[in-house]
């Protein structure tokens, strides 16, 4: 089927596509070695340095941003389009690192939100590598609850001074700017005081401190402002508009978790797990185990889940895109994908037996015991499995909201939890 | 149900469910079930017929015809609809039947079987399990067919069979010198006696068939002897797609009754769909839910296509389906409270479905055996 391009010339058929691409991916990219995936590699690439390169290499060879519009730097082809790009990419090495959430997540919300100015300046800069990006929402005093944070931005003329605190901002020491969404007027119910704004992230005033995780990585970080001026040009959408801006990121966000985002690009972005590293075929065979008829049943588990997550992520796309399901139906794939990971995890555990207590440096058996450490991680990050389920009940199904206590109060008069500490 | 249906898939199934709400709603099923020999009265079935039930598998040539191409696709929005009112009819073994005949049988055979099939005079059935036997894999067939010059005779047990009282065309997939074999034997061919069972779902019928020195000729042959595997494979996978099909409609219908039980009843003072601890509850079985209809489409799509994959997604669609169907109604009946699990109340109808189709062709345990199989483990 022949899709249309942006700016309306035919564009190239997906099978022609998918071969061009085949055959510039075999010339041009590296293969991944056996039994690595991307994301093994992407640890070792701790500043982004390589994912930059190949980021970069895509770009210069016409196969970066394949969903972007051709205005800003990218193709303008369809989803089917990135679907042959990804599944055919899968033996080489690729710049995942970008997928989330500079391409999937901050991207598209630029997309949106900016102005004519600030998508030509940043995103042809993302899909050439030269710029990674991260989300400053979460802070010291919560992250749930996303609309209450007390980092404050305040108008001075050209500029607006930021102060306070974000955390949890994943990857934020290797990039180079951040959506940070800020309030910027108190005495207004939580929801209308807050604006989003792109902040440079290497300047002075932000200090960056990393922190470890429990399975050793520092991917984690929290930034500290203090008095940081940001030119009031570099606001995203209206002034104290900033929750429409959120909520829309937060969209992208999910779809970006629960594996529907089209800007990604690459596999492994949502739940193909079988035939990696850490897959429960590759377990079951280095454990020895591949008869045990209980380790049977769990390695078809998880290629079950595999497989409902894609047919649920196309059932609820093409669902909202018709209007049979409301858009906050995008938390059903999210929320299929963090509980399948969570029963991955468990899954694994139980088959590496008592390899999980100890193993060979750099087996990978034994990562599946320190990844397991982190089985909440992809339950939390995103939105917590609990906003999931809420958004479900209450937006989808149309349940009654919760009672909130902060409801349409000037957020001056809100009881809130203290404001922003060092974690350390 | 398949978001991605055309609108005349949309008018076919606007029309099943018009009809079996007018003719057959749940009390009307559940009065059946006590005085109808088969749980629905033949004219019924009839009447179905002629709406496309048991056409859509069956080539134009033989008096069938799909709406949209895809006639399993077609026929899974009858069994959803079929789900959704816990409806009695043998809808997946004399669909499956005619197809393997519109496929495989010889000029006579259709001519014979078919017309009787399509209009709904006859139904049919297919006599695969064994028991004590996986329904799916290999070792599912052990009966033998024993040669006797140009004749076969056949003695053992075949069941749990549904619909297998009534129907008036048996299926019987055996093995000829350790290779399977199909044979398409008359109910009324000596030798074969059908010995009711009691079965979980009060709506239908099933049974063992006995077999005991049934002897039949080179006409019953349906297909050529020992070749009939991929033929099984076949059948294997219209049946457990259509069971998927049809516990998607049993789960959603009772699921969304129980939303409205949720928002009806209160509880301190509040309604129970104000709980948070229960919204929760409920935005998991939704979860479920939704993905019990996105592994159904995905199964039905590909074997309605005869996707290599196929083999794979069917028992990805099981596996998914069997588990959570379950899952969700047993929620359903705690969310309901005591009435759950009253003989008034319609719950146990849909759980008694589900029950019946988890458990035939296959259990989410064997399909998941069959997955890692063909992962090559
Ligand atoms: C791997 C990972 C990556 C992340 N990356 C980023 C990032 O890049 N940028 C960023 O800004 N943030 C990021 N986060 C932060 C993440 O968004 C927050 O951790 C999350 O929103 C939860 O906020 P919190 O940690 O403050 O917990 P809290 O909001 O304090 O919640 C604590 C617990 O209470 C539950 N809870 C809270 N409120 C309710 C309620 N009303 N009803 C029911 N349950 C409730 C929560 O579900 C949770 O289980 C990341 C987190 C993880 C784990």
């Amino acid at each position: 089927m022949a899709a249309q391009s942006v700016i309306g010339a035919p564009a190239e058929e997906v099978e022609s596509f998918r071969l061009r691409a085949r055959a510039w991916l075999a010339e041009h990219m590296p293969r991944l070695p056996e039994g690595v995936d991307n994301y093994h590699l992407m640890r070792d690439d701790e500043f982004g340095v390589r994912a930059r390169e190949l980021q970069r290499t895509l770009y210069d060879a016409g196969f970066a941003g394949i969903c972007f519009p051709r205005e800003y730097g990218g193709l303008g082809l369809s989803r089917e389009h990135q679907q042959a790009f990804s599944r055919e990419s899968a033996a080489y090495e690729m710049p995942v690192l970008f997928n989330v959430p500079t391409l999937s997540i901050l991207a598209p919300t630029i997309l949106d939100f900016g102005t004519e100015e600030q998508k030509r300046r940043h995103i042809p800069a993302i899909l050439r590598g030269e710029e990674m990006w991260v989300q400053f929402l979460s802070e010291p005093s919560g992250g749930s609850d996303l609309a209450g944070l007390v980092t404050r931005a305040t108008r001075d003329g050209d500029v607006f001074v930021l102060n306070g605190s974000k955390i949890w901002s994943s990857g934020a020491f290797r990039s180079d700017y951040a959506l940070c969404l800020a309030r910027t007027d108190w005495h207004a119910p939580k929801h209308r005081g807050l604006t989003m704004f792109i902040v440079k992230i290497h300047q002075p005033g932000i200090e960056v401190q990393q922190i470890r995780m429990v399975n050793g990585w520092n991917e984690f970080c929290q930034e500290f402002f203090d008095d940081v001026a940001i030119p009031a040009e570099d606001v995203l959408g209206q002034v104290n508009d900033g929750w429409t801006v959120a909520s829309r990121l937060l969209i992208h966000e999910r779809d970006a978790v629960g594996g529907a985002s089209r800007y990604t690009s690459g596999l492994g972005a949502a739940g193909e797990r079988s035939g990696s590293a850490t897959g429960l075929d590759h377990l079951a065979r280095a454990t020895g185990r591949t008869s045990d008829p209980t380790v049977r049943q769990l390695v078809a588990e998880d290629r079950v889940h595999e497989r409902v997550a894609q047919q649920l992520v196309r059932r609820v796309t093409t669902g909202i895109a018709s209007g049979y399901f409301p858009p906050p139906a995008g938390a059903i794939p999210r929320l299929f994908a963090a509980t399948a990971n969570e029963r991955h995890r468990d899954m694994a555990l139980e088959i590496v037996g008592r390899g999980a207590a100890a193993w060979t440096e750099g087996d990978p058996v034994g990562e599946v015991s320190v990844e397991y450490l982190f089985r909440q991680g992809g339950s939390l990050g995103g939105g917590s499995n609990e906003m999931q389920r809420n958004i479900i009940s209450e937006r989808v199904l149309g349940m009654p909201r919760e009672y909130a206590a902060d409801k349409d109060k000037p957020f001056d008069e809100v009881r809130h939890n203290a404001a922003p500490s060092r974690v350390r | 149900m398949d978001l991605e249906r055309s609108d005349d898939q949309e008018l076919f199934r606007e029309t099943t469910r018009k009809f079996l709400e007018s003719t057959a709603p749940v009390s009307t099923v559940r009065q059946w079930s006590e005085k109808e020999a088969a749980g629905y009265p033949v004219d019924w079935w009839r009447r179905g017929a002629e709406l496309g039930w048991t056409s859509l598998l069956v080539g134009e040539a033989d008096g069938g015809g799909s709406v949209s191409g895809n006639g399993l696709a077609d026929l899974a929005l009858v069994a959803e609809e079929m789900g959704r009112l816990v409806s009695p009819g043998p809808l997946l073994m004399t669909n499956v039947v005619a197809a393997a005949l519109s496929e495989a049988g010889t000029a006579e055979q259709r001519a014979a079987v078919l017309p009787g099939l399509v209009g709904g005079e006859t139904v049919a059935t297919w006599c695969l399990a064994e028991p004590g036997r996986p329904a799916c894999g290999g070792e599912a067939v052990a009966l033998e067919a024993a040669r006797q010059g140009d004749r076969f005779v056949l003695s053992g047990v075949k069941g749990p069979v549904e619909a297998a009282a009534e129907a008036g065309h048996l299926l019987v997939t055996a093995l000829v010198d350790g290779r399977p074999t199909q044979f398409v034997v008359p109910a009324s061919t000596p030798g074969v006696t059908v010995v009711p069972l009691q079965g979980i779902d009060l709506a239908r019928r099933i049974a063992d068939v006995h077999l005991d020195g049934v002897t039949l000729g080179p006409e019953h042959l349906l297909g050529e002897v020992g070749d009939a595997a991929a033929q099984v494979e076949r059948q294997l996978q219209v049946v457990v797609a259509l069971q998927c099909a049809m516990m998607a409609g049993a789960v959603d219908e009772m699921f969304t009754r129980t939303v409205e039980y949720a928002f009806d009843r209160y509880s301190f003072g509040r309604a129970l769909a104000s709980y948070q601890a229960l919204k929760h509850r409920f935005a998991d079985m939704k979860l479920w839910l939704e993905a019990i209809h996105a592994t159904t489409t995905g199964a039905v799509r590909s074997v309605g296509a005869r996707e290599e994959r196929a083999a794979e997604l069917v028992s990805v669609a099981k596996s998914y389906v069997g588990t959570n169907a379950t899952v969700i109604l047993q929620d359903c009946v705690q969310l309901h409270g005591g009435i759950g699990v009253t003989w008034d109340h319609d719950l146990h109808l849909y759980l008694r479905r589900v029950v019946q189709e988890r458990s035939l062709f296959g259990t989410p345990e064997e399909h998941r055996e069959r997955i890692a199989a063909g992962m090559g483990l």
